[in-house]
């Protein structure tokens, strides 16, 4: 497996501009909104720290918790099965849908199946998979996978998507009016529901106390898929537990405030048992999970509740793209899970961070991400698995920074530089800091021959 | 070794440290106004209220909120509708239902939203299939926030169960929203005691 090259990605992603600027500003939008609905709320700093800390518990306890949630779902009549990575997560999948006949499979929205890459298995096995989440059925059809674990098309412009939708579904290409193509959408994806034989959800939240999961939705198709073909298989991460159902208070509450800025998604549906007549099944997966409870600054990651708050505040994530991370997960969050599952392959991820904080502070369940951050590049550098751009340039700037003697005469120099090299000196691959923006006019003095004149004195 | 054994085993040799479980207060500040909180919270997230004029029938009233609608299926003894739901054998009938008709069992002020489970929907698929729906609420029913209504025993008791806030939506191009994504297009709740009250209340204050 090739590394991911962040950067590089990104200065594609950026090349589009409308796309780059929209981009931007809708993620920050999303952003204010949730500051905006979060402020409304008292004790919203209060329910942070009871949603850290009730994660916390649980998975210093998820052993007991998994197996009684297993106990509870069994007794009300559920399927409960256990994969410890990927691939046999899918072929569970697949055994389930072959031992009911079923062809046709409408799925809602599931990170964790993205991450499993269950798609092109099950299709090359003679399954056919209906996406039915409206961004994520677009990225499905364009052949991509999804850029954000909330809103999985949101690099794309109305123009985009109607093009996907003329070549895939029939719509007027020249028709780019958005109530249209949802509507389109709406029509070509409804039949499925009724002639499909299997249904596919995540889960946002599995609670022991009861055996129960819970989806949170606001399109409406998982409750189609679900309640209409008498089969729902739902994959469930096993950190997805939760003591009891009182707990879905602090939770449920927060989610869509950090997600979308709704107080609610518009369908929260809570799952305990099949319908007469229908199957349930639940499938838990590890896949590199129950290792990442046992690294010791790490594990806090598995707090996440995927509401992608941090990735819509990251300055980064918002000026490079989701795709350009190489992952089912990206922003802040995947920045700090992508390198569990394979280190060198994510290894320039962590520099793609301004340590800003920003996504620590908006976090509802209080993952310190920017310290993880920080920590993963103690790793990769330790380890060898710096650019050896980035390395020169940290060498150099480490001989530098710890001499006042060069320090002094590297910054005269630069304000000299600045004004007289010829930009391709400026502007060239190895100052990443001269991409995309202009370096400023350097001043007259610099703030030492300033300081020893006015101030007089000086060493 | 089973994947189960195996994945239960390394859970359980890699744990962190033990952590207390914190109690969770109820936060509890009940609006003055229940209904009318209700309301607004409901208007924001899309869905509307709408009180049946003194003298006028629920059918008749239904008829004005969706005027274009032919089929109406209900599952609430107080509205006859088009088509009752207990004639319905699978959920794939209720394809051509323009307005489904349900009766709430509580609804939350902070969200607007209203709980529903299956004795409510009877055919499950009643909430999403349809084009509209109605939702008829006791407006004694309604909790002030989550965590009350996180308390309701029916979690307990229910197969499935769902909160439903507003009718189905869309962002997912340019953030533009679409009120009407798969699901229904509208929902109106239509705040009306039930007919034989003692029960509901008695319930909601046990």
């Amino acid at each position: 497996m090739g590394r991911v090259d962040h950067a590089e990605a990104s200065s594609k992603f950026i090349e589009a501009k409308d796309h780059a600027d929209f981009h931007d500003k809708r993620l920050w939008d999303l952003r204010k909104k949730r500051d905006v609905v979060s402020e409304a709320i008292p004790e919203w700093e209060q329910l942070r720290s009871l949603a850290s800390a009730i994660k916390e518990h649980t998975l210093t306890h998820l052993g007991d918790y998994l197996e009684a949630f297993e106990k509870k779902a069994t007794a009300n009549g559920m399927v409960v099965h256990w994969a410890r990575d990927a691939a046999e997560h899918n072929q569970i999948v697949l055994d389930i849908l072959e031992s009911h006949q079923a062809t046709i499979l409408v799925k809602s929205k599931s990170m964790l199946t993205d991450e499993c890459e269950m798609r092109p298995f099950l299709e090359n096995r003679g399954i056919e998979i209906v996406e039915t989440d409206l961004g994520e059925r677009i990225q499905q059809l364009d052949d991509e996978p999804p850029s954000h674990i909330v809103v999985p098309a949101v690099h794309k412009l109305r123009g985009d998507v109607a093009k996907v939708f003329a070549r895939t579904i029939g719509t007027d290409p020249a028709n780019s009016d958005i109530p249209y193509l949802a509507e389109s959408q709406r029509r070509h994806t409804r039949p499925y529901y009724l002639k499909a034989q299997a249904a596919m959800t995540g889960a946002n939240f599995a609670i022991a106390e009861t055996g129960s999961f819970v989806v949170c939705t606001n399109e409406g198709n998982a409750d189609l898929g679900v309640n209409l073909p008498p089969l729902h298989i739902a994959s469930i991460g096993i950190e997805k537990l939760l003591p009891k159902i009182e707990h879905l208070g602090v939770f449920v509450r927060m989610l869509s405030r950090s997600a979308l800025g709704s107080p609610i998604t518009q369908i929260t549906s809570h799952f305990r048992a099949p319908r007469p007549g229908a199957e349930m099944h639940v499938v838990l997966v590890d896949n590199g999970r129950s290792e990442r409870l046992g690294m010791e600054d790490f594990w806090y990651s598995l707090k996440c509740i995927r509401c992608g708050a941090c990735m819509n505040t990251c300055p980064v994530y918002r000026r490079s793209g989701g795709l350009s991370y190489g992952s089912t997960y990206s922003g802040p969050i995947g920045v700090i899970i992508d390198p569990t599952f394979n280190l060198r392959k994510y290894s320039s991820l962590p520099f793609a961070s301004t340590l800003n904080g920003s996504c620590t502070s908006v976090c509802p369940v209080k993952i310190n991400i920017h310290e993880q951050i920080y920590k993963w590049r103690q790793i990769i550098a330790e380890r060898h698995q710096l650019p050896m751009v980035k390395k020169e340039a940290m060498r150099a700037a480490g001989k530098i920074l710890s001499s006042p003697r060069l320090y002094r005469a590297a910054v005269e120099a630069a304000a000299a530089g600045i004004e007289r090299l010829p930009r391709f000196m400026v502007y060239n691959p190895f100052n990443a800091w001269g991409r995309q923006r202009e370096v400023p006019a350097a001043p007259a003095s610099t703030f030492r021959q300033w300081y020893v004149k006015n101030r007089g004195g000086g060493r | 070794m089973s994947s189960r054994e195996l994945i239960l085993g390394r859970v359980r040799r890699n744990q962190p440290p033990w952590r207390e479980l914190p109690s969770v207060p109820g936060f509890g500040r009940a609006p003055g106004d229940p209904l009318a909180a209700f309301g607004a919270a409901l208007a924001r997230m899309g869905g509307r209220m709408a009180t049946a004029p003194a003298g006028e029938s629920l059918d008749a009233f239904i008829r004005t909120v969706c005027p274009q609608a032919r089929v109406v299926c209900s599952a609430v003894p107080e509205v006859a509708g088009t088509r009752a739901i207990a004639s319905v054998a699978h959920p794939a009938e209720l394809e051509d239902v323009d307005v489904g008709v349900v009766r709430a069992v509580f609804g939350v002020a902070e969200t607007g939203s209203v709980w529903l489970s299956e004795r409510e929907f009877v055919v499950n698929a009643l909430g999403f299939l349809p084009q509209h729906l109605v939702v008829l609420l006791d407006p004694q029913a309604i909790v002030a926030n989550l965590h009350d209504a996180y308390r309701d025993p029916g979690f307990h008791v229910a197969r499935y169960s769902v909160f439903m806030t507003g009718p189905s939506a869309t962002a997912d191009i340019e953030g533009v929203l679409i009120r009407g994504a798969q699901g229904v297009r509208t929902l109106t709740v239509i705040p009306v005691a039930p007919a034989a009250n003692e029960a509901v209340i008695q319930r909601r204050t046990s």
